[in-house]
């Protein structure tokens, strides 16, 4: 058909566009429909071969009629125009042509189909890395559909969690009647419904007696309380009868009119009921992917529904009766029916309307690349032909059993209609209507060309290509799927799987159920990903903590960084320095004269009982039980694998009670193992372990002008190295302990986390008055490298024992502490585990990250965890882990880094660069 | 999404809740070495009931330990941990 096809003109007060051309559509035509009234026959490119492509479906299956819709942020890429409803103003594009949709360059590649076999690229890319990203560009401009939009999305999306007794999937007669009694029994009752009108068969197939039942069911629905929702996909199906539904409030690309573009439901149902239909199954012949082939049932849903005649010389092509509906309603709307091939043989006494021809078979098709004209199939063994404009085809029906398997459910093979059915199920859910019981057909080998007789239709996946997978030995229908890319697109192979399963199963020989079936996954259909990040998609996705001083900081005008939950301080610049000057002039002021920085996010645990010892020294690996009250020290804990996992210090506050603390980013973990430890392991210890992490706040005071900053403000004796002691400072309680992390004699100045700014205002005077000033992460981290002191996440990573990173001499002898069974395993004293080194450039700066080789082209023995320089006269050192490290030193190697194409040689010295014996803080 | 019923707060969305471990694989710290790496590595992971140890980290952070059904993922019996340690 060339020109408009209503079957009833006028009403069409919509407009729209379609690649730059205006059309005008009718208020609930789909994009499909609109089009199709139109007369537009080509409306996408398919994926491989850029062959035409026209409408196939009515519903969300659809393979081919896919467009990008919308403008700017609203822009949405392969949406189905079958699943999209017309608005005023409607933006529509086709996709995957270059430059247009009816001279598409790219459709070349068709002609070379045979250097495209399944499997291509495995066949065809081989080779060394670098020529990967040649074929990468090629690769990535010859696939794909339609592109991600690159503007931020302006709309709203919400999510919103709802439980109730009965959950019904599908707005068809089965599922309405099924919610109509739940309702009626007095139960909570929600019905989903993904098309923007209830009824489903009802508005395709229905009489007036029908019609009106279904608006009187929606009636006594709404007055019983049940939530009918439409435009709404129940989408995923998870465990506990929880489901997913995704609910359009505005059409793709529209201006929302609510507040919100599209909803994410979480449901809870005590009971669901799945009443999802059946999709129709396309038959395979030669060219079956020709704009005017279309499914016999979505041919009816655009006459009845839509008033719109996609052919007027019709050709049928079927395996059951439903088809003859097709017929028949076309026939109504004026439409020729010039022959309906049966596949089935002749019944006995049969009362033809139609010129039927039986044991037939539809063999090819003929047409330009907008429309069809000539249709061709094998009648009783002999080949026949007719002009035609438009070809039904049914092959028969696949239940949407989807979401029943998504549920954990089985199918059972239903020899009558040749198609899977939902069987036991492991949770309350049962499947009614058509998706329980599909028309019965009959399934009959396809006589076209394999090459081009199309399986999958949006990725291109013919009969041939399923028999060269097998022929190559791909057995499996997993392995089939994976190496054809079949049912693998955006329409997870709705259409396609059936016909695919059928060809393997004949290839094998065996019964379809013997073929196997591939998983189906959530979601049913594809979901936008602004849907899915709901109102954080706005925001960051985590949560911003502020730490006490943050505005204290602020003051300071620094450059913030993220670290756990936290902002914090990472550099305080002054005028025009950059991150680096200021981070080193920080630190020098540390190694010279005085500085403090925020050490609040600290993860800080009290630990208090007569059993607070015994339970310290299960979670520390160190000694704890010997400490002094009054007294400190570094302690670390183990996985139970024996392996480092956090590290911190432990302080004896009191007889009974203590301090631990560990590190910011570490510190959820380290609350939830010591509640394990705690309630799991040890529940009879007399003893309780609080997280105190945002209770106190902290701040570090440190370098050799510390001690007489401090002692002017506390006015109290200080304490000594490890040691703690209380004292006020500005009026406020606080803990002065003795610890240093910088290298230099330090102190930390704990107090109550809402009290701790006008302490931070009197140090920060006195460090001022001293030339001091406060230092951020970065000095932080210039100083600890060049001390050689680990931190968690760098030398830290959960892969190195106690003894890898130079700590075994601090383990408790007495053992029984967690991880001291995995610290028995011999293979940790083998030789050639990665051990923490130093490293010290010969020249040149060493890179972070980057590898440890003995040459160029060698296998990495270890990599750069951390790179500094030396903060007072220069050279760039580094932390590393190096394969027997220990045993190393003075050797020379080169750290590499080759995606940055750097190299520096380094010599590997022990990590402690600075004070080895620290005598620059020890009393 | 589980329903877990916290035998502290009723039945709860599983998102309030965190996995630890099974509790065939829980580790005395005083265990052998062989004993405590069997333990870890090599579970019995049965095709069916299965105990495990599971917290309600974001409601009352109390233990409890699962009876799970490894392939329906029913939940068919939870008890508080405590005041005995767990085997």
């Amino acid at each position: 058909m060339t020109g408009p096809s209503r079957i009833a003109p006028g009403g069409e007060t919509l407009g729209f566009t379609f690649d730059g051309v205006a059309y005008r559509a009718r208020a609930g035509d789909s994009l499909a429909a609109a089009l199709l009234a139109n007369g537009v026959g080509l409306v996408g490119r398919s994926f491989k071969y850029h062959r035409p492509r026209g409408v196939l479906s009515a519903g969300v299956e659809e393979p081919n009629a896919l467009v990008t819709v919308g403008e700017g942020g609203r822009t949405e890429p392969n949406t189905r125009a079958t699943d999209l409803f017309v608005y005023e103003g409607l933006v529509a594009r086709s996709q995957n042509r270059w430059p247009s949709l009816g001279v598409d360059f790219g459709a070349a590649i068709g002609l070379f189909s045979k250097a495209l076999p399944p499997g291509f690229y495995y066949k065809t890319f081989f080779g060394p890395a670098k020529r990967w990203l040649r074929y990468e560009w090629f690769i990535r401009r010859a696939a794909g559909l339609g592109p991600a939009p690159t503007l931020p999305d302006p709309d709203r999306f919400s999510q919103r969690a709802a439980f109730t007794d009965v959950l019904v999937v599908g707005g068809g007669p089965a599922g309405l009647t099924a919610a109509l009694e739940a309702a009626e029994a007095g139960r909570r009752v929600i019905l989903v419904e993904q098309d923007a009108m209830l009824g489903a068969s009802l508005v395709r197939d229905a009489d007036l007696p029908a019609q009106a039942w279904l608006g009187e069911t929606v009636d006594r629905l709404h007055a019983l309380g049940a939530r009918i929702l439409t435009r709404t996909t129940a989408s995923g199906y998870w465990d506990h009868n929880f489901l997913s539904l995704t609910q359009r409030l505005a059409e793709p690309g529209a201006i929302p009119t609510h507040c919100v573009a599209q909803r994410l439901w979480h449901v809870r149902a005590l009971q669901v009921v799945l009443a999802a239909g059946a999709i129709e199954r396309p038959i395979a012949f030669t060219n079956n992917d020709r704009p005017g082939v279309m499914l016999s049932q979505a041919v009816r849903t655009y006459v009845r529904r839509f008033g719109v005649l996609p052919g007027c010389r019709v050709v049928i092509a079927t395996n059951n009766d439903d088809a003859y509906r097709t017929a028949q309603a076309l026939a109504e709307a004026g439409a020729e029916i010039v022959a309906v091939l049966d596949a089935r043989p002749r019944p006995a006494d049969v009362a033809e309307r139609f010129p039927v021809f039986w044991n037939a078979r539809p063999a090819s098709v003929e047409g330009s690349r907008h429309h069809l004209r000539r249709v061709s199939a094998i009648v009783d063994g002999a080949e026949r032909s007719w002009n035609a404009d438009l070809l039904a085809v049914s092959g028969g029906f696949v239940p949407a059993a989807h979401l029943h398997m998504q549920a954990g459910g089985k199918l059972d093979w239903n020899e009558g209609a040749q198609a899977f059915t939902p069987g036991a199920t492991p949770q309350a859910c049962v499947t009614i209507g058509a998706a329980a019981s599909p028309p019965a057909s009959t399934v009959s080998a396809p006589v076209g060309h394999p090459k081009k007789s199309f399986v999958d239709f949006q990725n291109d996946v013919t009969l041939a290509d399923i028999d060269l997978a097998w022929a190559e030995g791909y057995r499996s229908v997993e392995h089939l799927k994976r190496y054809t890319t079949l049912g693998m697109a955006t329409d997870q192979g709705k259409t396609s799987n059936m016909l695919a399963l059928a060809r393997l199963a004949e290839k094998g020989r065996v019964a379809i159920p013997d073929a196997g079936l591939t998983t189906f996954r959530p979601p049913f259909t594809p979901a936008t990903m602004g849907l899915l990040g709901g109102p954080a998609a706005r925001h960051a996705g985590a949560h911003v903590r502020r730490i006490a001083l943050h505005d204290s900081h602020a003051a300071l005008n620094p450059i913030w960084q993220p670290l756990g939950y936290w902002f914090r301080p990472r550099a305080y610049p002054r005028g025009t320095e950059t991150l680096a000057q200021a981070s080193l002039r920080e630190a020098r002021s540390v190694r010279t004269g005085v500085g403090m920085a925020d050490v609040s996010t600290l993860a800080k645990f009290e630990v208090t009982g007569p059993d607070a010892a015994a339970f310290l020294e299960l979670v520390c690996a160190t000694s704890v039980s010997k400490l002094a009250a009054g007294r400190g020290r570094y302690t670390f804990m183990l996985r139970e694998d024996g392996m480092v996992f956090d590290d911190g210090t432990v302080w004896r506050v009191a007889e009974h009670r203590y301090l631990l603390t560990s590190s910011t980013g570490g510190a959820d973990r380290m609350a939830a193992h010591i509640s394990y430890v705690r309630n799991c392991l040890r529940p009879d210890l007399r003893v309780s372990a609080v997280n105190v992490q945002e209770h106190y706040a902290g701040i570090a005071l440190a370098g050799p002008r510390a001690r007489e900053t401090l002692a002017a403000l506390a006015g109290t004796t200080l304490p000594r190295h490890m040691s703690i002691e209380p004292g006020e400072i500005g009026g406020i309680p606080v803990w002065l302990l003795a610890a240093s992390y910088s290298g230099e004699r330090a102190f930390e100045i704990y107090a109550e986390a809402t009290r701790i700014a006008p302490v931070w205002t009197a140090l920060a005077a006195a460090v001022e008055a001293a030339d001091g000033c406060p230092y951020g992460l970065e000095a932080m981290e210039l100083l600890r490298i060049e001390k050689g002191h680990i931190v968690v996440g760098g030398e830290v990573d959960g892969r190195l024992t106690p003894h890898d990173l130079g700590l075994e001499k601090m383990l408790n002898k007495a053992g029984g502490f967690v991880g001291a069974s995995g610290l028995g395993r011999p293979a940790l004293s083998d030789r050639g585990r990665r051990e923490l080194v130093g490293l010290e450039a010969l020249a040149g700066t060493i890179p972070e990250g980057a590898m440890l080789v003995t040459a160029e082209g060698c296998p990495p023995e270890g990599h750069v965890t951390a790179s500094a320089r030396h903060i007072l006269h220069g050279g760039s050192i580094a932390l590393a882990h190096l394969a027997d490290g220990r045993y190393r030193h003075a050797e020379e190697l080169i750290a590499t880094s080759p995606t940055r194409g750097l190299a520096t040689r380094v010599r590997v010295v022990s990590p402690h660069f600075y004070d080895p014996a620290g005598d620059r803080y020890r009393d | 999404m589980y329903l877990i019923p916290c035998p502290h707060c009723g039945p709860r969305a599983q998102v309030e809740f965190t996995y630890e471990r099974t509790v065939d694989s829980v580790v005395q710290p005083d265990a052998a070495t062989g004993v405590a790496m069997r333990a870890l590595f090599t579970r019995a992971n049965p095709m069916g009931l299965d105990e495990e140890i599971w917290r309600h980290s974001f409601g009352c952070r109390a233990w409890m330990v699962l009876t799970r059904h490894r392939v329906t993922h029913a939940i068919e019996a939870v008890r508080a941990v405590g005041p005995e340690a767990l085997p």
